[in-house]
């Protein structure tokens, strides 16, 4: 169970829209409680008031940014959903399947607050004229799903969802999809295929999810805690929503932002977008005692190192992206100085060349290849040239260079751990050029 | 392999292995989600793994029939996802995550507790058939890291002294 580090007294509903609602025990909120603060009363709204284009204007105008860790406006992309004359409905599909290292806070929403998911989704499906919805769960997170279900069933019973929603004279439904495993699952075209019954190898873009995704039809993907942001946005509208960062940051909204690795008080806090991660670290304790902090990922291991010196920076997509590095996910998580940044960068190219779909050759054989090298340096035996071979991997694996966005995604820790800690990748090189190891792998033995 | 292109009304696979009446019905329920009769094959195959713990070949082609698609179709999902297991597990599976927050709270002291205490490694299962260890992506759990499951529990943070006390509770 995941467990929000905030007082009730602390999370208000003016300031607080994706936690105000929890319980302080970690028990999840269903319908009826749910109800009592200000719950639906969004959807309500929308079916009086909006239309499909000025909820999508509100949505675009409060700059609510994908939470996922791609920052990609949420209004844009809805903007962008066929819809129309002789266009089919579509799918709304909620990527549940949080896998990204370090990532641990739709897990949260999931588990104690549902129905602010379910909420978001119809209002998500009204805006792109879906008739069904998909909440895509990764398999392992087995108390969610027993808690989404019966958040599910709860609001078809009383009417949220199924025929006529709440008198509108529209349908739209969701079912709950538990997934097997393999973070490729999370990129949003593979979790397409994985809907469908395929492997999760991702798709080729264009056609874009908004024009044929699932099915053939215009499908909409989105992460959890960007769902749970919409009714806010609905029933408070786009200029109370850009208050909610307090100025700290262009971005709309709040973060479920978190601390995870070696400090006392590790967890999660619902705070303004662009917060730092200095003050972020003064909830986490700070670090544990006898340890400083080396290096940090800013969120999930798809992101690139940064330094303590980075700390004060406000955790938004923009500033975050300006310092080399993404938001990503916004779960900060902290290294301290007994730890190996070769060692880290091994285990975190270990993850990526596991989890790598195989389509696209530079991300099937560049990963276990950087594996290989990392492995070398972290036993002392590299050869001069690793790095350099290393660092030219990084470009290899770089974006443009493969269908989706998994090999870049491990690139930039190497290539960032690589440019802040070079003299650690130095000591690892021992011996001259030429050797095995630095060969590529042969075919077939991956 | 064998040829699914019989009748789909015959829950029997020709070497045997028969779909139970409890997982058809299932199956059938499941299939009713989606537009398409192939996006219920990785449901299908968990509901077959729930009931005997493992997917044996046979039960691919039993699965193929119920749902009426190609036998490939199945098994192409079947050897991809990492929580679908293709050969027999142990009554209980332990899933160590073996990702970045996690390794930053020690987890290869975990991980090599575990082997040594279990005496196996990873992918591999105790002899009494108890437990089958697997490393798992990132659980979702980095506040609690070093993390793991064991069947559908999850547990953190987890040290190498509270292993058998830990253990003792899955029979």
């Amino acid at each position: 169970m995941s467990r929000i580090l905030q007082d009730r007294d602390e999370r208000r509903p003016e300031t607080h829209p994706l936690t105000f609602r929890l319980n302080d025990d970690g028990t999840p909120v269903m319908l009826d409680a749910y109800r009592e603060q200000q719950g639906y009363a969004s959807v309500e709204r929308a079916f009086r008031d909006l239309t499909s284009k000025t909820l999508i204007d509100e949505l675009k105008t409060a700059n609510l940014r994908g939470r996922g860790g791609g920052g990609f406006s949420a209004g844009l992309k809805w903007s962008l959903t066929m819809q129309g004359e002789g266009i089919p409905r579509g799918y709304i599909v909620c990527n549940a399947d949080e896998m990204e290292p370090g990532t641990f806070k739709d897990r949260l929403l999931l588990e104690q607050q549902p129905h602010l998911l379910i909420e978001g989704m119809i209002l998500a499906g009204f805006a792109n004229n879906a008739y069904q919805g998909y909440i895509f769960m990764r398999g392992e997170y087995v108390d969610a799903a027993r808690t989404v279900q019966r958040a599910l069933d709860e609001a078809r019973a009383a009417g949220w969802l199924g025929r006529d929603v709440a008198g509108s004279g529209w349908d739209f439904d969701i079912v709950l999809h538990t997934g097997a495993g393999r973070y490729i699952c999370g990129e949003e075209t593979a979790l397409i295929n994985s809907l469908e019954g395929k492997r999760a190898n991702p798709r080729a873009k264009p056609p874009f999810p908004g024009q044929s995704g699932a099915w053939g039809k215009p499908t909409v993907v989105n992460n959890v805690e960007t769902l749970c942001n919409v009714p806010s946005v609905v029933l408070h509208g786009a200029d109370w929503y850009q208050g909610l960062s307090q100025g700290k940051s262009g971005d709309g909204g709040t973060k479920l932002y978190g601390v995870s690795g070696k400090v006392k008080r590790p967890g999660l806090w619902e705070l303004p977008m662009g917060t730092t991660a200095s003050e972020l670290m003064e909830r986490a304790g700070g670090m544990r005692d006898g340890l400083t902090l080396k290096t940090w990922l800013p969120g999930g291991g798809s992101t690139g190192f940064l330094l303590p010196e980075h700390l004060e920076l406000a955790l938004d997509f923009d500033t975050i992206g300006k310092a080399g590095s993404r938001l990503g996910t916004g779960l900060i998580a902290v290294v301290a100085d007994d730890q190996s940044v070769v060692s880290l960068a091994r285990n975190l190219e270990e993850f990526f060349s596991r989890e790598s779909c195989g389509w696209c050759t530079p991300c099937r054989d560049g990963l276990p290849w950087s594996v290989k090298l990392l492995q070398a340096l972290e036993a002392g035996e590299g050869e001069r040239g690793d790095i350099e071979l290393l660092e030219s991997l990084a470009v290899d694996l770089g974006p443009g260079r493969t269908f989706c966005a998994h090999a870049p995604g491990a690139a930039m820790p190497l290539a960032s751990a690589i440019h802040y800690f070079r003299d650690e990748f130095e000591r690892g090189v021992t011996r001259g050029q030429g050797a095995a190891h630095a060969d590529p792998i042969p075919v077939g033995s991956v | 392999m064998t040829n699914a292109s019989t009748s789909t009304d015959t829950p029997i696979a020709t070497d045997g292995f028969v779909l139970h009446d409890e997982d058809r019905a299932a199956i059938a329920h499941e299939r009713e989600h989606y537009p398409q009769p192939q996006a219920a094959s990785i449901e299908a195959l968990k509901i077959v793994q729930k009931r005997h713990g493992w997917v044996p070949d046979a039960a691919i082609d039993a699965i193929a029939r119920e749902l009426g698609v190609a036998p490939a179709s199945v098994e192409e999902v079947a050897t991809f996802y990492s929580l679908i297991f293709r050969q027999p597990v142990g009554r209980h599976v332990i899933l160590l995550c073996d990702s970045s927050s996690c390794f930053l709270t020690d987890y290869e002291a975990l991980r090599d507790a575990f082997f040594a205490h279990l005496g196996i490694g990873f992918g591999q299962t105790t002899p009494d058939d108890r437990f089958t260890l697997l490393p798992v992506c990132c659980l979702g759990a980095c506040d609690r890291g070093p993390a793991l499951m064991i069947g559908e529990d999850t547990y953190g943070p987890v040290t190498p002294e509270e292993i058998p006390t830990l253990l003792e509770a899955y029979a």
